[in-house]
């Protein structure tokens, strides 16, 4: 209890001078997240604006069942990703067990739900009232996406920022396919699990400060988004 | 052999530049109903649409007007009666155009709104910002180009919706209400880019309250009332003789009950 104090101390000591050991991480983390949200987002918004857009028998399962993966437990993205990518697994030979690769692939799958989800529902609204209008333009439904995944574009902003934040917050999945290797695969969350069972608190403790630094800077940009929205009259 | 192949790329070239003979006039709609939950809106409507004409479509409020205007777009189809476009059972691509009551606009700016019509109405994209422009221009939005379309006035984007519309240079130009709560000044801008667009030799129907403007701009009248077409004729006979109670007294600004 007494060591509270000065664990706090440290940490401060380690983010002003950047210490490199924490520097390395701090960069593996964002490179390994906003990796995963951009191809997260290439694969889900297109995705949800063509459920979107499209009528299909069982499409109401297929919408229930992505809303479902939303809150996939990254404990088991992380276990499926690992049964894949392990040296007996079907990407085996891929050899990307314990890589930052394998992470990437592990967070993919644990954001490309939600961002799918949440453009479909934004871009579900957007189409009922394009609807008429893309009927008398006679746009293809190609066309159709296009256009509403560009008119929604400050929404979809802020559902990428939210993938980013699920993302970049998660512990379980990077955890079984990187295995937490010092300058391999030790990303925050990681190592703040790490230090702490080692009882070293003034890293994990800088580490916690960064991530709540993050996620502010998130809810920021999630500010601007709209506001930018709002100005141009696009939300 | 080369200069014959060039002779006639260049005699097609021409042909495509001038306007292709009519394909959706007239439009004839015969015997029309239409259903919505087993509640007829539109009820033996016959109408046609001919070339070269402006036709007022006038009656009160729930006459069915929009859904008409809905019908000979081929946005809905009629669940009785028959709606023929020249030859064809469904309107040609891009050959008929619509302005709804109220306009959807995108979420770009202005020039933007014009570049996506023209885009989707297949316009070559090397000719597409000058033609949008020059669309601009002729709706007095040249200076407002790039702002979001969605912040500007009511009248502005009644004339954006509506250069939007002429951008696919329609046989057929549909317009609902173009000039409801809009100024006298703002109403004569819309005006004119009707009459513009009807001396190129578009055919208008015009959806309207404003008995004034049924007397500036329309050749011909057609009066709706409960889904039905009560009178079709020009727009002096239907003034100076109108043949139903019902129209009469719509003239005369009297309550329809
Ligand atoms: N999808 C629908 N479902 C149920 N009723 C409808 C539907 N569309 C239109 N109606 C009804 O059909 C009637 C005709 O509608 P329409 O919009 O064509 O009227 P209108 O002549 O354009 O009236 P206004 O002058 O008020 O614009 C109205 O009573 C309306 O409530
Ligand atoms: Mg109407």
């Amino acid at each position: 209890m007494a060591e509270s104090p000065s664990a706090l101390s440290e940490a401060f000591q380690l983010l002003i001078s950047a210490d490199p050991a924490l520097t390395e991480i701090v960069l593996l983390s964002l490179q390994v997240s906003l990796t995963a949200t951009l191809i997260a987002f290439a694969l889900g918004a297109p995705l949800g604006a063509l459920i979107a857009v499209s009528r299909f028998p069982g499409r109401g399962a297929v919408i229930a069942v992505l809303n479902a993966l939303m809150g996939l437990p990254p404990v088991v993205v992380g276990l499926t990703v690992y049964i894949l990518v392990s040296n007996a697994g079907a990407l085996g030979p891929l050899r990307l067990i314990y890589t930052p690769t394998a992470m990437v692939i592990a967070q993919v799958l644990l954001v490309a739900p939600l961002i799918a989800a949440l453009s479909r529902l934004t871009i579900e609204d957007m189409h009922e009232e394009y609807d008429e209008l893309f009927r008398t333009l006679r746009l293809t439904r190609f066309a159709a996406i296009g256009t509403l995944l560009w008119d929604a574009r400050f929404s979809l902003a802020t559902v990428a920022l939210a993938g980013f934040g699920r993302a970049i917050a998660e512990v379980g999945a990077v955890l079984i396919v990187g295995g937490n290797i010092a300058h391999v695969t030790r990303v925050m969350t990681t190592a703040i699990a790490l230090e702490t069972s080692k009882g070293e608190l003034s890293m994990a403790l800088g580490l916690g400060i960064i991530l709540i630094a993050i996620s502010v800077a998130v809810n920021a940009a999630v500010g601007v988004a709209r506001a930018s929205g709002r100005r141009m009259a696009a939300i | 052999m080369n200069f014959m192949a060039l002779d006639q790329s260049a005699v097609i070239g021409q042909a495509d530049k001038m306007k292709p003979a009519p394909r959706a006039l007239p439009v004839r709609l015969s015997g029309v109903a239409y259903d919505v939950g087993g509640l007829r809106l539109i009820d033996g409507l016959g109408l046609t649409v001919a070339p070269r004409r402006r036709l007022a479509l006038i009656g009160p409020n729930g006459a069915g007007k929009s859904l008409t205007l809905r019908l000979v777009q081929g946005l809905i189809r009629p669940t009785a009666g028959e709606i023929c476009w020249g030859e064809h059972a469904a309107p040609p691509a891009h050959s008929v155009a619509l302005v709804f009551q109220r306009p959807t606009l995108l979420r770009r700016s202005v020039l933007a709104n014009i570049r996506h019509a023209l885009a989707a109405y297949g316009a070559p994209r090397a000719g597409r910002e000058d033609a949008a422009m020059e669309l601009l221009e002729m709706a007095g939005l040249a200076d407002l180009a790039d702002r979001p379309a969605r912040r500007l006035s009511g009248g502005e984007q009644q004339r954006l919706a509506l250069v939007r519309a002429l951008a696919a240079e329609p046989e057929l130009l549909l317009l609902d209400e173009p000039t409801a709560s809009l100024d006298p000044q703002a109403t004569q801008a819309i005006e004119m880019l009707i009459e513009a667009a009807a001396a190129r030799g578009t055919s208008v129907v015009l959806v309207t309250h404003d008995l004034g403007q049924v007397r500036r701009l329309a050749d011909d009248v057609a009066f709706l009332h409960r889904g039905r077409v009560l009178e079709h004729g020009t727009a002096d006979e239907f003034f100076d003789e109108p043949q139903t109670q019902e129209a009469a007294d719509f003239v005369a600004g009297r309550l329809l009950l």
